[in-house]
């Protein structure tokens, strides 16, 4: 069997929704601590492992060349614990775009794990990988076995039951792989939305960049928030939940609503502003936000609600974010009228 | 485009231009064999959807160009939403040229088929239908092609939507036609939308049947070049059951055919019948807004010939006593508010606000019959309606 042909093999196995392991369709596993630059750049392993970004899959203790990362305000995720990487292939490096996203080269990998539980209870649910290829982005989600040995391909998505650190039991959303674009899509292409410079610390990029560029490290620290104004608060919350649909060029670009950080106009950040298609997700409220007023914005009812239709993000939310709409509320109420 | 570039190079090598049929049948995981039959997908595959009940339990998408979606018929094939936990939609189409047909959604919790940036799109005999009637918590939009060029929907028929039935918004080259739009807010709406015509369908018991809307702080701006043409718009008399503060909540149970904010629009062979507000309504935008590129005004609206009967007999219009009393017990079929400009053919009969500024509300209106010009040269058709290689897709 030629090697595509494998591949293909493999791939399609992975799309007949096959979960059982079929030794005989496995490529080589990359040698341990050495990442397969192959896999990054072309097919689609059916298995995680088979990109060697891990040296230890369930203690996610990272290959060489893959470096952990944190972002000062992350994106909520039912209160999924991520553990975040970046791989770079030997000899490549990232750099600065400003206080924007970094540029990272060709051969590069993101890879966000979710995980629920505690210590020795931590259970790794997904690991998404973000491959970027001559041909653009590519976004792949893997699902994790009961054994917590190996994840697989799970190109439609998946559905499993989670309890999630507030103790809520939920249908936990693994999104398939047409729903990555929905947050990923920008411009039709796929991009990376986490790592921004102004949502990295300086010392990470000072140490992986080599420089700090202007406007990095600005988005507070999630777990330090209470020091900074509630206005600071809400925007990066909404610049890093929001933002990646809610701006021009992106999936809810026809509401007009756009909330990334470097918007300034009140309207354009729903401030007195009508839906457009909200239908009942308006909830028979009038405006996105009523400044002073956070029980008659309809931003905050939708984050508030868990509702398809209704609910807001559309995708990846299965439980409400209390401390996230608790930052949006106060910065609502704290608005001049 | 986003896709599996890697087997789509593969598959050219080994056997271009094959297109492949993708057979997908009800029961167990219907819902994950058919999200992998639309991320499989090459360009020009077909994906059959047997005959049966599918129950969806999250929403699908479709991001490959050229697919054919295809059921065994809109009563045969039934994606049933009513499990739905998660996505906005039953259905997002974000790629090109694709063509849906001959199947059903019922019950999805947001809207039925949404398309965005997907140009070239056929729906065609698409069911979509909330099945407890008029509800407030019903979706939004049954049929919902959004910011794309070339959009054909043909044969579609949407009951319930608390929105509008069939909504085609910020788009270019439309053509709505021989579908159905029952018991919606609204039934057929254009909205912020150029060169759209809306031809052959039947629009009845919502509370307005078809609305072509302009509204101000879009991305896309500028709605015009509309044709309302051959129409049924018959007993639109539903309450108004839009949840508070969507625009269309403010329509008024009884409209037949309304404009608002719009610039060239022909309104012609229509048969109104039983729209007890207003047969025809032609107003201004009537909210504050603060958008340099917004023009609020109907401008250049020609109503020609058209038939009209029972129209305006139980106007939900204030002071509607003392109008039906001025008027003879019944308003004359087309209402407009005066403002920019109208033209109608001679003996078309109706009554105008002869409002003189928008956005003022009623306060200055002067209630009086209708007296305008009659249109002064043909309406030019140019450019008006979906491409016509759509047309080649209906066949089969």
């Amino acid at each position: 069997m030629k090697p595509a042909t494998a591949l293909l093999a493999a791939a399609s196995l992975a799309l007949a929704g096959s979960v059982a392991a079929r030794a005989a369709f496995f490529q080589p596993v990359a040698a341990v601590g050495a990442v397969n630059d192959d896999a990054v750049v072309e097919g689609m392993p059916r298995l995680l492992s088979q990109f060697g970004f891990f040296t230890d899959g369930a203690g996610q203790a990272p290959a060489a060349r893959v470096t952990p990362y944190r972002l000062n305000t992350p994106l909520y995720s039912d209160g999924a614990e991520k553990l975040r990487f970046v791989y770079l292939p030997e000899g490549k490096r990232m750099e600065a775009n400003g206080d924007g996203l970094i540029d990272f080269p060709v051969g590069t990998a993101l890879i966000k794990t979710f995980a629920f539980g505690e210590g020795s209870k931590r259970r790794l649910i997904e690991t998404r990988v973000l491959l970027h290829r001559e041909s653009g982005w590519v976004a792949l989600p893997y699902v994790w076995n009961a054994e917590q040995s190996d994840a697989a391909l799970a190109i439609a998505g998946a559905r499993m039951p989670v309890v999630t650190p507030a103790g809520e039991a939920i249908s936990y959303r693994v999104p398939n792989k047409n729903q990555c674009k929905e947050c990923h899509g920008l411009d039709d292409a796929v991009i990376p939305i986490g790592p921004k410079a102004r949502n990295l610390s300086g010392e990470w990029l000072a140490a992986n960049l080599g420089e700090v560029p202007a406007g990095a490290d600005r988005l507070a620290v999630w777990e330090k928030r209470s020091a900074v104004g509630a206005d600071a608060v809400a925007r990066a919350y909404l610049d890093v939940n929001c933002a990646h649909c809610h701006r021009p060029g992106a999936t809810a670009s026809n509401s007009g609503l756009d909330l990334r950080w470097e918007q300034d106009d009140p309207h354009a950040l729903g401030v007195m502003k009508r839906p457009v298609a909200a239908g009942r997700g308006a909830g028979g409220l009038l405006f996105d936000v009523v400044p002073g007023e956070p029980d008659q914005s309809i931003l905050l009812h939708r984050m508030l609600s868990n509702d398809p239709g209704v609910a807001m993000p559309e995708l990846g939310k299965s439980s409400i974010d209390r401390e996230g709409t608790e930052a949006v509320r106060r910065w609502i109420e704290e608005m001049p009228r | 485009m986003f896709r599996m570039t890697i087997a789509a190079a593969l598959l050219a090598t080994a056997a271009p231009a094959l297109a492949e049929t993708h057979v997908v049948t009800p029961g167990d995981g219907a819902q994950e064999r058919l999200q992998e039959a639309l991320i499989i997908a090459q360009p020009g595959d077909e994906i059959v959807l047997e005959a049966g009940r599918y129950a969806m339990s999250d929403g699908l998408s479709l991001d490959v160009e050229g697919v054919t979606l295809r059921g065994a018929g809109m009563d045969g094939t039934v994606l049933d939403f009513t499990g739905q936990q998660g996505a906005g939609e039953g259905l997002l189409v974000t790629s090109d040229n694709v063509t849906l047909r001959d199947f059903a959604l019922e019950n999805p919790k947001g809207d039925g088929v949404k398309s965005k940036g997907a140009d070239n799109i056929v729906y065609h005999r698409i069911r979509v239908t909330w099945t407890r009637g008029p509800h407030p918590e019903n979706g939004a939009y049954g049929i919902y092609p959004v910011e794309s060029t070339g959009i054909l929907v043909d044969g579609v028929k949407v009951t319930g939507a608390s929105d509008a039935g069939i909504y085609v918004g910020q788009s270019d080259r439309i053509t709505v036609r021989n579908s159905i739009a029952e018991a919606n807010v609204a039934g057929i709406e254009i909205e912020n939308s150029r060169n759209a015509l809306v031809a052959h369908n039947i629009a009845t018991r919502n509370t307005g049947g078809i609305l072509v809307f302009d509204l101000p702080s879009l991305p896309v701006m500028g709605g015009g070049n509309v044709i309302i043409e051959n129409n049924l718009v018959v007993a639109n008399d539903t309450p108004n059951f839009a949840p508070p503060g969507n625009i269309v909540a403010g329509v008024r149970r009884g409209t037949g055919i309304m404009v608002m904010a719009n610039e060239k629009v022909l309104i012609e062979n229509n048969i109104l019948s039983g729209n007890p507000t207003a047969p025809v309504m032609v107003i201004a935008y009537v909210q504050p807004y603060d958008d340099a590129r917004y023009n609020p005004l109907p401008r250049e609206v020609v109503v020609g010939p058209n038939s009209y009967d029972g129209g305006g007999y139980d106007p939900q219009l204030d002071g509607a006593e003392m109008l039906l009393a001025a008027f003879g017990g019944e308003l004359p079929p087309v209402l407009w508010d005066g403002l920019g400009s109208l033209a109608a053919v001679e003996g078309t009969a109706g009554w105008s606000l002869n409002l003189t500024e928008a956005g003022k509300g009623l306060g200055a209106a002067q209630p009086g019959p209708l007296s305008v010009k009659a249109p002064a040269a043909a309406f030019d058709r140019s450019g008006i309606g979906a491409p016509a290689a759509l047309e080649a897709r209906l066949g089969g």
